[in-house]
């Protein structure tokens, strides 16, 4: 309970305030507030601490979206597991065997799988992020919460199919004889970049798309085009070096640079560009949380 | 905004009484207004069509918007004070769920401000949030977070919740299996058991079955009767006069009366039988001769409104006048809550002189079922019509019931009748309620 009490002298006395603050519980859980309600205004108001006041809500959006998730598919959780293994061994076949795209001396399992995990997290958060202020129209127009626990209940319900899928990458990575580095206490780095990354442009292709409806059926092609512009399928050696500076605004290549590095220690340690996109993210999310805003005040008229 | 403030009320004064000594504003809205973009409900923005809409005629487009906009609320100012109960009432599209979600936050406001002290959680529907997929306990879980129950909470609750709901057999069972009632019970289940220090609800109670709703109404009066402010929209009048302090009638955007329940709710409804708006107090005033007022004299209970004797009672009517008026006809009528013309009479040929002049009939009994009735009285100086006035507040007969206690055996008179048994062994005699006195 978050409220303050001075200790009180006797033990009576606190057996009384003991008896008063039970009786007081229902309503005493919440602190004294005053809401203000007002046109909207300003450029942005970020509210966080509102927004941490609704941690459980963003906890519960998130439980929900995992339950359902897993309780419509037949069979369920193995999914996770399944998805980016056989796309993996179609990349393996195709790219690798096939058309012999270098992989920097790494085992084809391994140089593909370490790319599909942060990939495959990243594409379903920016897909789920697009839809979900939509899929939740019917909650918006009917109960007040911060917007914002929407799009980051999206970026987040995918972390547990991440860790899953993350399990699955060490004990293959094992398995091929190859012992990660010490530099694998860096992957939460990369991870929060490519969450930051969802998270910036899926606050813009939620909002987009309770304005036009159409954005959900283009996202995919976006996803589409931007893993054929980073390098899942082939690795970024590949790209001609007066290219890199533009291949390096790309997030999601520093992530998946990163990925391969941290975890087996083969490749470029990144550098001064991924810092570079960092801040481009950074930049995208505060731009991102603007325009979120401005739509949102208008999404309980609107959807 | 025509009819005025009405003081003063007497059924809701036992209800007003105690809430008298509380006067702290939890709720304080200043000029409240929301204007919206007609027609962005309908069209579901496609990209395709804003294009075609630029392409078209790239200036029109740009300016559309501007244009087709209308006021929902206008200029709203009101107050709320701490654990009084606030009805809304009004048409459809008056504005009262614009003015709740403003209230909720679910939208915000285009002009003005209001501030709220305390928790608010809003009611706007049943099974906000239920997932098809989910259990009950899942649904139960989800729905109470959105609707503002910490996770601690739902879970030191989650028992008294399944219990009230009546579904302890099907708690793990998905809600998609569920029978419509057992959904709607766990469902106002969830929202039955917030404690919110505020509580705004949109016309939820009209689900469920009567014995459910019943057990609903009951708990949400624990709530009003724990000192909770509550702010109620309804359509079902007399919930509102049930559960009701204050009532604010809303039309067309903006707050057209507020006053004490009964008599909001009476007016509304005389205006809503009628099919036409009260007239307004000051044309009224304006004729040669109009009617100020209506009371029960001779009674012993202090409270000029209500019958609450079947013996004789006098019924005093004032009008004023402007002038000496000659052949003047006034009738009178009595209605009953079903808008039934119950009683009605004319007198002819009265003379009305400057000043206040009293209408008196006298009745040796007014055996009528009890519940709120309404008196329209009218004036007219040959085929002139002088005044024409719905009574305010209504009437309401609070006497006891002489009548059978199952509702579909009363009728419209609540005839006091001596009953006796003639055996012929012993002659014995049983009464049944008392005669008159």
């Amino acid at each position: 309970m978050a409220t303050t009490t001075t200790p009180p002298s006797s033990a009576s006395e606190s057996l009384h305030a003991a008896k008063a603050a039970a009786e007081a519980l229902p309503l005493a859980t919440h602190a004294p507030v005053t809401v203000r309600i007002e046109p909207p205004r300003g450029l942005l108001e970020l509210r966080l601490r509102e927004l941490w006041e609704y941690r459980e809500l963003l906890y519960f959006f998130v439980w929900r979206d995992v339950k359902v998730r897993y309780k419509q598919t037949v069979i369920g959780v193995a999914w996770v597991i399944l998805q980016p293994l056989m796309t993996m061994g179609v990349f393996t076949i195709f790219f690798g065997r096939l058309a012999k795209l270098p992989s920097e001396g790494l085992p084809y399992p391994v140089f593909y799988f370490a790319a599909l995990v942060p990939w495959t997290y990243f594409a379903q958060a920016l897909t789920n992020c697009t839809t979900i202020v939509v899929a939740n129209q019917h909650v918006i127009t009917k109960v007040y919460f911060p917007r914002l626990v929407l799009p980051l209940a999206a970026v987040c319900s995918g972390l547990l199919d991440f860790v899953i899928g993350f399990a699955v990458m060490i004990i293959l990575t094992l398995s091929f004889g190859i012992h990660p580095p010490a530099t694998v206490a860096l992957l939460p780095v990369f991870l929060l970049l490519a969450v930051a990354t969802a998270l910036g442009v899926g606050l813009w292709t939620s909002a987009l798309n309770a304005l036009y409806r159409d954005v959900a059926s283009i996202v995919p092609f976006i996803v589409q085009f931007w893993m054929l512009a980073s390098p899942v399928a082939y690795p970024s050696s590949l790209v001609p070096e007066r290219w890199r500076w533009l291949y390096g605004l790309n997030p999601m290549a520093g992530v998946i640079d990163g990925f391969r590095w941290a975890l087996t220690g083969v490749g470029k340690p990144p550098g001064a560009q991924m810092a570079a996109s960092a801040v481009a993210v950074i930049a995208l999310v505060i731009a991102g949380l603007i325009f979120f805003q401005r739509v949102e005040g208008t999404v309980a008229d609107r959807v | 905004m025509n009819v005025g403030t009405f003081e003063g009320s007497n059924v809701a004064t036992f209800r007003t009484l105690k809430k008298d000594f509380m006067a702290t504003a939890v709720i304080a809205a200043e000029g409240l207004g929301k204007r919206y973009v007609r027609g962005t409900v309908e069209a579901r923005g496609m990209l395709r069509d804003s294009i075609m809409r630029f392409a078209r005629n790239p200036v029109a487009a740009l300016r559309r918007s501007k244009q087709e906009t209308f006021w929902a609320l206008k200029d709203v100012s009101l107050e709320v004070k701490e654990g009084e109960v606030l009805g809304l009432i009004g048409r459809n599209g008056a504005g009262k769920t614009t003015l709740l979600k403003i209230l909720s936050r679910i939208t915000r406001p285009t002009t003005g401000h209001a501030e709220i002290r305390g928790h608010v959680r809003s009611l706007l529907e049943v099974g906000t949030g239920f997932h098809g997929e989910l259990t009950g306990r899942e649904n139960t879980y989800f729905s109470g977070s959105l609707l503002g129950m910490k996770k601690r909470e739902i879970d030191r609750k989650l028992d008294e919740i399944i219990a009230f709901a009546e579904i302890e057999k099907f708690i793990d069972t998905p809600v998609k299996h569920y029978s419509s009632g057992m959904y709607v019970r766990l469902a106002f289940a969830v929202a039955a058991h917030l404690e919110p220090e505020i509580l705004l609800v949109d016309e939820v109670l009209a689900v469920g079955d009567i014995n459910f709703q019943k057990k609903c109404l009951g708990k949400m009066g624990d709530v009003a009767r724990a000192g909770r402010t509550v702010v109620l929209v309804s359509h079902q009048m007399n919930q509102m006069r049930r559960l009701c302090d204050r009532v604010v009638w809303v039309d067309g955007g903006a707050i057209r009366v507020i006053g004490a329940a009964h008599e909001v709710v009476s007016a509304y409804e005389l205006a809503m039988s009628r099919g036409a708006d009260l007239r307004s107090a000051e044309s009224r005033s304006r004729q040669r001769a109009h009617f100020v007022g209506w009371e029960f004299a001779n009674q012993e209970v202090e409270q000029p409104h209500i019958l609450s004797t079947v013996g004789p009672v006098t019924l005093k009517i004032s009008a004023e006048s402007t002038e000496e008026i000659d052949r003047v006809t006034h009738g009178i009528a009595l209605y009953n809550n079903d808008r039934q013309l119950i009683w009605g009479t004319a007198q002819y040929g009265l003379s009305l002189s400057p000043g206040r002049n009293e209408f008196s009939y006298e009745f040796s009994s007014l055996p009528l079922r009890p519940g709120p009735y309404s008196w329209l009285l009218s004036l007219f100086e040959e085929h002139e019509e002088l005044d024409m006035w719905d009574a305010v507040p209504e009437m309401i007969v609070a006497t006891e019931s002489f009548q059978h206690p199952s509702d579909e055996w009363c009728g419209t008179l609540n005839l006091p009748a001596r009953f006796s048994l003639t055996s012929p062994a012993k002659a014995t005699a049983s009464s049944n309620g008392s005669g008159l006195t």
